[in-house]
């Protein structure tokens, strides 16, 4: 799946960044110094990564549970495959919604296709969001289910060995 | 409890931070605010669990990770003992216990698709459960728009 290809300093950046960016007012040159390169090197190679896709942003990641939306559901919906195409962006761009992805169907347990995470402050606010993604999608769906999440069993984040 | 600032900094800076010689300085400009009451308000906003992180969000399979998100069913009577040893795994990155039938949700993250495969056999094997692994076909949005 990957079409760019990163080198041996890349995957330094990339180590040394995963946790977060230095609170320093020259971050980059501390990178710069922990990699052995120069800091423009750094901002360089981040740029092109950003560009490429390969860092999707640069910035706060909230805990969305320490800001009160303690409600997180994954919704999941068996849509046409020849619509999902169409009607999964459109998804997608709703405010409301964090992640969403077509997923294969994994027949006879598991007939859903479109996997949309949404947020809220209390499961009535999941629900409002529910139907709404239900009335985006009218007949292209045929059945859908709401799994709340109960507990956090582990949450390490993504870390690459790189 | 946040303020209003910190509610500003964190509507304000989900995305878009600047690579240059000196980002906290050029952001806090947009704020309002100080370099140095920047980064101090981003520091204690991390180290209060309001963040969980500051810095850049890399897109693992476009940095030649592999990552599947996998479901299983646990029978209750066994449920923290699966727990542990799907988390004993490095590869997961995070598991939730959700209301259904399939009630344990976990993604594994590796450096090839062919160790998240061994991951999948080896849980198997520990758990004596079935796994259920359904990578993305497609991707139509990632990204987290929260209000503070």
């Amino acid at each position: 799946m990957s079409e760019t290809p990163i080198d041996r300093v890349d995957r330094a950046i990339i180590r040394a960044t995963q946790a977060g960016l230095p609170l320093v007012p020259f971050p980059y040159h501390q990178v710069a110094a922990e990699v052995g390169t120069s800091p423009d090197d750094v901002m360089r190679r981040m740029r092109r990564m950003l560009e490429a896709g390969m860092i999707r942003r640069i910035g706060a990641v909230p805990n969305h549970y320490a800001l009160g939306l303690v409600a997180n559901a994954m919704t999941v919906w068996d849509v046409d495959d020849e619509a999902i195409g169409e009607y999964g962006p459109r998804v997608g761009a709703l405010e409301f919604v964090s992640h969403c992805y077509h997923r294969p169907r994994r027949l006879p347990e598991w007939p859903y296709n479109l996997f949309v995470m949404v947020h809220g402050r209390h499961r009535a606010e999941i629900d409002d969001k529910v139907q709404c993604i239900a009335a985006m999608l009218g007949k292209a769906c045929r059945r859908s289910d709401i799994l709340l999440s109960k507990r956090i069993l582990k949450k390490s984040g993504l870390r690459l060995s790189a | 409890m946040i303020d209003m600032t910190d509610r500003r900094i964190i509507n304000a800076l989900q995305g878009g931070f600047p690579v240059g010689e000196r980002p906290y300085a050029e952001a806090a400009k947009g704020l309002g605010l100080s370099e140095e009451e920047l980064i101090g308000r981003l520091g204690a906003l991390i180290d209060r669990g309001v963040l969980s992180r500051f810095g850049p969000m890399y897109n693992a399979d476009r940095i030649g990770g592999a990552v599947c998100l996998c479901a299983m069913s646990a029978p209750a009577e066994k449920f923290e003992d699966v727990s542990a040893r799907v988390n004993a795994h490095r590869e997961v990155a995070h598991n939730y216990e959700r209301a259904h039938q399939l009630n344990m949700w976990f993604v594994l993250a590796s450096d090839s698709q062919q160790r998240l495969d061994e991951v999948v056999r080896e849980i198997e094997e520990e758990t004596n459960s079935k796994v259920l692994a359904f990578p993305k076909l497609a991707e139509f949005f990632v990204g987290l728009r929260i209000e503070a």
